[in-house]
């Protein structure tokens, strides 16, 4: 097995579910669990699409994909935030809409392919001189120029998440609304925007796939890879920088049964399929030993903040 | 405010939902056709434009409803769920709307069929891909296995490495026939050819054949083939600068660098013969199992990147296949450890080859145990 050429197919795989996984680790900072990720990405990855189709543009193409993870986002924040209904239940409403949204927006794409101009854009792309670095350069700076953004993303997010006030801020909105709001803080503003964010990264995510991964359009293009990123969440235990290795872990292991094929060992593909939810289990199960603090969900994810009641 | 905007949302909903049930559900035309045309309904698994497996079902409906002009009405439902309860409540809305023969297009639409076939005993079933009958019922394939042995002729003179590889979705004996053919094929050209097989265990997931597609490019592969419904085998080979054997429909402007042809349906012939011996009144419950002669399956014109010589090879052998002179599965096939499964000189019976279950000599991967 070519192990380069494995780890560098292995960055690919897992950049969607690191852009879904980061968006959403933002949303649950802000104390809302959005199950629409699914929902979310395939919004992006056709809109992507048919605005890259369209308009020959791919700066167009990415900001359309984005926006349209907002939409969703926006949806989901209006009636879990303002309404101040179930999180569950919406998330899971919103994946089947974006379901649906993709199907019915994409019908007219399937099977078209991306104009040259716009998937050449978004095709493998040597990094300049880091490329040239041996292996490292090889696996991590000869790819396309959405994982070189997505470096980019995962590092500003971090230290905005851990080294600045508005960090700070989203942090406490997550553990305690009541006492972020006591603080002056606008709760409601920094739930919407963070939802939103998470939107358009998932959009991102979904438009990676559609754009630069497989640049023809098909039907459910994501094929579950919200849900892995929903898991992934708990992998990463809420941390933008532990979700790399976990988004690139989780990607390894959905493409590594087809290079162990060939060896014929005589282990079903279905149990190296299972193998990423059994980590998430493993991890939630370690965590729940461990009671550390840092490593656990925010105090406040999944419930509603009625200011009334504090 | 609130009140406001939940009143706002519910009418909304209470306005898409009415629309929503107005609309007529994906049937074409009223259906009750008028006294000399036959209503014939279509169920399929999929929606007509998935661009591929239902696409091509729906191509032959039209087909046939060209043909045959007034004299037929055709009625379809797409996406039904390969549900026996599901099935049957599609085909008595079918028959409720003057159907006489009724096409479904998958295999797990089956049971639904057969139970509809004993409450309807006047219409007509056919069923694609499954095994079971009754007096008004019965079911048809198409024999792809030879447009997929011509495929093999392609692709085994366009391979330098020799190396070729095919990403498979399920290893049931449809599939592995098809891999067998297309193996025969490249080895009728080229002897030293091996056919690389990655199991995806799925029909259609762009991601997973990408990931199996790359898999085998990087060891060393230059052409690739697919059992697989979405282009991401070919969008593969594309990157990696190999070529491809697509299947289902033509897919030049979706990958023009990679794709020399694909094996494809062409399932309007059959439905074209079983309507118009319905309405001759000649129809019998004998299963169907068409092939190159029929016209049901067919290879796609080569494109330019098709080798040269190619066009002449399959012109060639697919004269042999349609005059009847040779069939993919003549003697001798060797399996994959050399044993003569077909003896020289003999043929393999149709019965064999629908439970074929190993590889012949050349292709490199296994047969999951399980199955």
């Amino acid at each position: 097995m070519n192990m380069i050429s494995f780890f560098s197919a292995m960055v690919q795989a897992g950049t969607p579910l690191l852009f879904a996984t980061v968006g959403e680790i933002f949303s649950q900072k802000v104390g809302h669990l959005n199950l629409g990720l699914e929902g979310m990405m395939l919004m992006g990855a056709v809109t992507g699409f048919a605005v890259g189709y369209g308009t020959s543009n791919p700066l167009l193409a990415i900001v359309a994909a984005a926006l349209a993870g907002m939409a969703g986002a926006l949806i989901y924040a209006i009636i879990t935030v303002s309404l101040k209904a179930n999180q569950e239940v919406t998330g899971l409403t919103l994946t089947i809409f974006g379901t649906g949204y993709a199907s019915f927006a994409g019908n007219k794409y399937v099977g078209y392919k991306l104009p040259e101009g716009v998937s050449s854009v978004f095709a493998k792309t040597p990094f300049p001189i880091l490329s040239d670095i041996p292996v490292i350069g090889e696996i991590f700076f000869d790819q396309s120029i959405l994982v070189y953004f997505s470096y980019v993303m995962v590092i500003f997010l971090g230290i905005v998440l851990y080294k600045t006030k508005y960090g700070l801020n989203l942090r406490m909105v997550g553990e305690n609304p009541a006492a972020a709001d006591a603080s002056g803080i606008n709760v409601n503003r920094y739930k919407y925007f963070y939802i939103l964010l998470g939107g358009a990264l998932s959009g991102l995510g979904g438009a990676f796939l559609s754009l630069s991964y497989i640049p023809v359009w098909q039907e459910n293009i994501t094929a579950g890879k919200g849900w892995i990123a929903v898991a992934l969440v708990i992998f990463a235990t809420w941390n933008p920088y532990r979700a790399i290795v976990g988004s690139y872990f989780f990607g390894g292991l959905d493409i590594i049964g087809y290079r162990l094929q060939k060896f014929e060992l005589p282990i079903p593909i279905y149990i190296i399929n299972m193998l990423p939810y059994a980590a998430t289990i493993l991890v939630l199960v370690l965590m729940s030993i461990k009671k550390s603090k840092e490593n656990k969900a925010p105090g406040s994810v999944g419930k509603a903040y009625f200011r009334e009641e504090r | 405010m609130k009140k406001l905007v939940i009143l706002f949302l519910v009418l909304a909903m209470v306005s898409t939902m009415i629309l929503g049930c107005s609309s007529d559900n994906g049937d074409n035309g009223n259906g009750n056709g008028t006294e000399e045309q036959l209503v014939v309904g279509f169920i399929y698994v999929g929606p007509t434009n998935d661009g591929g497996y239902t696409t091509a079902h729906d191509n032959g409906r039209l087909f046939m409803e060209q043909e045959l002009g007034d004299k037929v009405k055709t009625i379809y439902k797409e996406s039904v769920p390969e549900d026996k309860g599901e099935v049957v409540k599609v085909i008595r809305e079918m028959v409720d709307q003057g159907a006489e023969i009724v096409f479904a297009t998958s295999f797990g639409h089956m049971d639904g069929l057969i139970e509809a076939a004993a409450e309807f005993p006047e219409v007509t079933f056919s069923h694609c891909s499954g095994y079971q009958t009754a007096d008004n019922a019965t079911n048809y394939f198409g024999r792809m296995y030879q447009a997929r042995y011509l495929s093999g002729i392609v692709a085994g003179m366009k391979t330098e490495t020799n190396k070729i590889a095919y990403v498979a979705a399920f290893p049931i004996p449809e599939v592995i026939r098809g891999i067998n053919a297309f193996t025969l094929g490249a080895q009728s050209v080229n002897p030293d050819v091996e056919v690389h097989v990655r199991w995806t265990n799925t029909w259609y997931d762009p991601a997973s054949e990408k990931a199996a597609a790359e898999a085998l490019l990087d060891e060393g592969c230059d052409v690739t083939a697919q059992h697989q419904d979405s282009t991401a085998t070919m969008v593969a080979a594309e990157e990696a600068g190999a070529f491809s054997i697509g299947y289902n429909v033509s897919s030049e402007e979706a990958v023009p660098k990679a794709y020399m042809t694909a094996p494809l349906w062409n399932w309007g012939e059959y439905y074209l013969t079983a309507v118009q011996e319905v309405l001759d009144g000649t129809w019998t419950n004998t299963p169907y199992w068409g092939g190159m002669y029929e016209g049901i399956v067919t290879l796609d014109e080569l494109t330019a990147l098709a080798p040269e010589g190619a066009a002449e090879a399959v012109e060639a052998a697919e004269q042999k296949i349609v005059s009847g002179d040779f069939d993919v599965f003549y003697g001798p096939v060797l399996n994959q450890a050399g044993e003569e499964i077909v003896k020289a000189g003999e043929k393999m019976s149709d019965a064999d080859m629908l439970s074929m279950n190993w590889f012949v000599k050349g292709v490199v991967g296994t047969i999951p145990a399980s199955n």
